[in-house]
């Protein structure tokens, strides 16, 4: 299952950028290498288009290239896939990513799940007879779905989830296909449930909260919110220090929303973390992915925290849904597909200068000390084991 | 990682127990003793699955499950002690009447032998096989082991004779598994009255009949001979009520010492012989095949292993090859080709064995009255006993023997003895394409996504696995370089160095002093592996620790590289409990080089201890990640797959 996952590819760092600009989706020639650093439409990974429409970004220029990208991407990268579809001659997965796109633009759905909810349309529409047909359907649309964003780690958890499902639940079970479909679109609409999720770990994870404490949160988390939230609206005296999140300010967003519900917050640069730590109890972040060794794929700067963390001797906890664990294994920061994005410095950077624009890193179990998930308070080693579970 | 290092030092004391058991034991006994008339009560029962784990087939013992099995004992106890006397007298009564040579029947290696010698003698046959029921737990976890205390109470009123169908089932097979413990004590003579009248009076017709059957083929061989047993005859024709009357009466006459101390031999089950145990030692001697001589200087620390001299068993053990009718002249084969060292490697030994087994069962058909199931397995415990004579087994082809015992048990009594022969044939074959060669090809896919431009992979010694992924890698175009790191006395990494070479892959060859220059140059390490234990040890080649040790420190991701069915549940903290030793006069010469014999002289120096270690243990805190068939998943892992994909294998 895990190698139709994203896949490492051999990221060499100096040539990405420009084997990225013509491989990928987007075809403005490249005139200057200057130009293209600063183009949003080269280096924005689909993901952290999304997690900037819904986050809030602050910066304006920022904000206008995300738009900007949002509103190219739904007309060109869809627009690919469904060229090698139609070759391929399956004429009802054209909606699978317009479908995606759609799902996603809703801001409390997280990619898992519109994922599963794009696939979910892709059964509706199919008008394939037998229980094969149906799968290699979704089988095409899923790897579509995956290839259109190999960067979005649970994208491709949730299509890898739905999957498994299905084919799991083969035709054993349910000799007539049409009681099979409608019980796969059931499930499809039950990940719905996994709406609950988050519920879930905010219940689990506002335990660890005691009065008093002060917590450092790094990256706006909807999971971390809610689970803070929870704990405050529990009469949970706490303290958050936010991180800022450069570039596109994350923080700021938190410390807003944490802000409304009357919990004193405090915002740091990034660089102030090691600073601080000695007056910090607790660290939460959340996770784009949790890999197969129990570590996390989180946002930049969550391993330096961790690091900072753990020679402290403060716990680390991560709060993530169980759609998020992939089944990846990196070995080290390098070992993953690279998520880009723009970094507005605020002056105009040389071409000479290279820029990292790398938008996540890998944090190792050693560092983690729970996981909150809504499968339960987790170790990081019970990651595989779940994960084992699920997929084999 | 502290949480992993943490129980290390709380479970150290018990490892420092290497090879103490007989004590505690004994203690143990005592208490027991006392009240060996009441019938023993069912959680020891409940305590005696904990020697399950355990694979008949000398997969060497856990350590902690000596506390176990010495806990266990109690269920196999009492009636032993009430009955070996009386067994002996029975055998004493007999020792005019029989028909066989008295002097043998002080033999004290009664009840170790091949199957086939057991054919001959109708006794034994089935007193080992009641007293193995003890034993037999580790074999087969679920069903055995409750059966000894059901037996108990009837042998102790031996008259109430009712054929009863389970005892008998335990009977049988427990005399299989027996075999495969052969050596270690296996002397369950004390047990023999738990037959029903009926039974035995059927047994003994059968046995009858088979042996005039073996002795009409003529059976030649003089170790065999040797070992036909004198209580064969007191079993078959002393009258079961007599013993019984007398059996308390002989108990109390002949106590003593001498009982005790057989006791002590039968009370530990023990797959695998722990050689500092000398009275067992001396047994297993009577009973070997291959003449082995140990080693004048054992080293300390070492003496449960095995330490033989080296070079004198091959040309032994080719002169015998007429004369062993016992072993499959295809399992003779390899055992001879372990012996030799021609075949090495976890997964071609075990290939090879399965084969030869493949071989003897094409060619096997079951004695009249004996079902093919039972008689096969038994048959195979010859084999095995028989190749860990020539070579200790690797994890590896342990597991691969427990997966044939477990289809030959499965296998529907229903079926004919050609349909059951395929069946087993191509399950044999399945084993090996599934579990070993397609197996390969998935660690393959999985660990060349690790490979990238650039890197530079770094080996140690020569695994099958490891040099598969670097071709396949440089199959796919992957531009990338190799260390080869090697080690003497096998220097190994040579031959895989020259396959490498000729595949056209840039190669660096250095030996394990070197490591630690090298390493900062290295981007990965793949490792190969002889079995990865449930705490995630990596139990492979000696040296592969201090690679993965340097690695570790150097902060290059280690990749061990091992399929899952050389995963095992047993647990190891160090290097030293379980071991092989091989020759130690391969570090004491260099190969080809005579002038260079500074140690000629001293080698049998009273004070010299030659250690030439096999295999050794890497703690999972220095493996990054294992990749198996099931995927690539940390070692914490390990157990995981262990409980979710063996039960099938075991369970079915």
């Amino acid at each position: 299952m895990w190698w139709r996952s994203a896949s490492f590819i051999l990221d060499k760092n100096d040539s990405f950028l420009r084997d990225d600009s013509e491989t990928r989706l987007l075809s403005p020639p490249p005139s200057s290498s200057m130009a293209q650093t600063l183009d949003p439409n080269l280096t924005i990974s689909p993901y952290y288009q999304t997690r900037a429409a819904h986050h809030g970004v602050v910066t304006s220029d920022w904000l206008a290239q995300a738009h900007a990208a949002a509103g190219r991407d739904t007309a060109t990268p869809s627009s690919e896939p469904e060229a090698s579809l139609n070759s391929i001659g399956s004429d009802n997965s054209f909606s699978v990513i317009d479908e995606f796109n759609n799902w996603r633009k809703q801001p409390d759905l997280a990619e898992a799940v519109a994922a599963i909810r794009a696939l979910a349309s892709v059964i509706r529409s199919s008008q394939a007879t037998t229980m094969m047909e149906l799968q290699n359907e979704l089988k095409t649309a899923s790897d579509s779905l995956k290839s259109w964003d190999m960067t979005s780690i649970s994208l491709t958890a949730g299509c890898d989830l739905f999957m498994r499902y299905v084919t799991r639940t083969s035709a054993v079970e349910y000799e007539d296909f049409d009681s099979a479909k409608s019980r796969f679109l059931e499930r499809a609409e039950n990940q719905a449930l996994l709406l609950q999720a988050r519920k879930i770990i905010a219940m689990l994870g506002q335990d660890f909260i005691f009065d008093g404490c002060t917590i450092l949160v790094h990256g706006f988390s909807r999971v971390v919110l809610e689970l803070l939230k929870t704990a405050a609206e529990n009469r949970k005296h706490f303290r958050v220090l936010c991180t800022e999140g450069r570039p596109d300010r994350t923080g700021l967003r938190l410390s807003n929303e944490l802000a409304k519900l009357d919990v004193p917050v405090k915002l740091l640069i990034d660089s102030a973390v090691a600073y601080s730590m000695d007056e910090i109890d607790m660290v939460f972040v959340g996770a784009d992915g949790v890999v197969e060794s129990g570590g996390i794929i989180n946002m930049m700067g969550t391993y330096q925290i961790s690091l900072v963390a753990k020679s402290m001797d403060k716990p680390v906890y991560v709060a993530a849904e169980s759609y998020k664990f992939a089944r990846l294994y990196p070995l080290n920061q390098k070992d993953m597909v690279p998520a880009l994005r723009p970094i507005d410095f605020g002056v105009p950077i040389p071409s000479k200068v290279e820029v990292e624009t790398s938008a996540r890193d890998y944090t190792p179990p050693q560092y983690l000390t729970l996981l909150f998930t809504d499968l339960g308070v987790l170790t990081p080693s019970v990651v595989s084991d779940e994960l084992i579970q699920l997929y084999l | 990682m502290d949480s992993r290092r943490a129980p290390r030092t709380v479970i150290d004391p018990k490892v420092r127990q290497v090879g103490f058991f007989a004590p505690p034991d004994r203690s143990q006994s005592v208490p027991l003793l006392q009240n060996s008339n009441s019938p023993p009560s069912p959680p020891l029962s409940d305590l005696s699955p904990s020697g399950n784990s355990l694979s008949p087939v000398m997969i060497p013992p856990p350590r902690h499950l000596s506390d176990l099995s010495s806990r266990a004992v109690p269920v196999g106890f009492p009636p032993n002690r009430l009955l070996s006397p009386l067994h002996r007298f029975s055998g004493e009564s007999v020792i005019p009447v029989g028909s066989y040579n008295p002097s043998e029947f002080a033999s004290p290696s009664v009840g170790d032998f091949f199957e086939e010698k057991n054919a001959q003698s109708p006794g034994p046959r089935r007193s080992r096989g009641v007293g193995g029921s003890g034993k037999f737990a580790s074999s087969l976890p679920a069903g055995g082991f409750e059966l000894p205390p059901e037996v108990k109470p009837k042998s102790l009123t031996t008259v109430s004779v009712v054929s009863n169908l389970q005892p008998n089932v335990t009977e049988k097979v427990g005399e299989q598994s027996n075999e495969s413990q052969d050596g270690r004590g296996a002397n369950s003579k004390p047990l023999k009255e738990k037959t029903s009248k009926a039974e035995r009076r059927a047994l003994q017709e059968a046995q009858r009949a088979a042996k005039a059957a073996a002795k009409a083929e003529g059976n030649a061989g003089s170790g065999v001979a040797n070992s036909v047993n004198t209580k064969a005859g007191k079993a078959s024709k002393a009258p079961v009520q007599k013993k019984d009357n007398v059996s308390v009466a002989a108990s109390e006459k002949r106590g003593g010492e001498r009982m005790t101390d057989k006791d002590r031999k039968k009370d530990v089950p023990h797959p695998r012989m722990q050689f500092d145990d000398t009275s067992r030692v001396e047994k297993a001697k009577k009973r070997a095949v291959v003449k082995q001589t140990e080693v004048r200087n054992r080293v300390e620390l070492f003496r449960h292993l095995p330490q033989y001299e080296h070079g004198t068993r091959l040309p032994d053990l080719e002169k015998k090859f007429f004369r062993l009718n016992s072993v499959h002249p295809a399992v003779y084969k390899v055992g001879l080709r372990y012996l030799a060292g021609d075949i090495s490697g976890g997964n071609a030994r075990c290939i090879a064995m399965l084969q030869a087994f493949q071989e003897s069962i094409m060619e096997y058909s079951p004695p009249k009255e004996k079902a093919l199931n039972r008689d096969l397995t038994a048959k195979l415990n010859s084999y095995v006993s028989f190749l860990i004579e020539c070579r200790p087994l690797s994890i590896s082809m342990g597991n691969a023997i427990k997966f044939v015992k477990s289809r030959i048990a499965n296998l529907p009594l229903t079926l004919s003895e050609s349909e059951a022969k395929t069946n087993l044939l191509s399950e044999i074959n399945k084993f090996i394409n599934e579990k070993i060669i397609l197996a390969d090809k998935v660690i393959v896919q999985h660990a060349v996504t690790k490979v990238r431009d650039g890197d530079v992979l770094l080996t140690y010694g020569s695994s099958s696995a490891v040099e598969m992924i670097l071709l396949h890698a440089h199959e796919l175009g992957k531009k990338f370089r190799v260390v080869i790191v090697d080690a003497r006395p096998k220097l190994e990494g040579r031959l895989l160095l020259r396959r490498l070479l000729g595949k056209g892959i840039s190669c660096t060859y250095v030996h394990l002093n070197g490591v630690s220059y090298i390493m900062s140059q290295v981007t990965r390490v793949f490792l190969g592996a002889s079995s990865v234990l449930a705490n995630g040890t990596v139990y492979s080649r000696v040296g592969t620790a201090c690679v993965a040790m340097v690695a570790n420190a150097c902060g290059v991701p280690v990749i061990v590289c091992c399929e899952a069915y050389k995963f095992h549940e047993r647990v190891q903290l160090d290097s030293i409990c379980c071991n092989e030793l091989g020759d130690p006069d391969a570090i004491l010469k260099v190969q080809g080089r005579e002038e260079i014999n500074d140690l000629k002289d001293i080698a049998n120096d009273e004070n010299l201890q030659v250690l030439n270690l096999t295999y050794d243990a890497t703690p999972s805190d220095y493996v990054s990640m294992i990749i198996t068939d099931y995927g690539m998943i940390p070692p914490t892992s390990v157990p995981v797959i262990v409980r979710e994909f063996r039960k099938d294998q075991i369970l079915i």
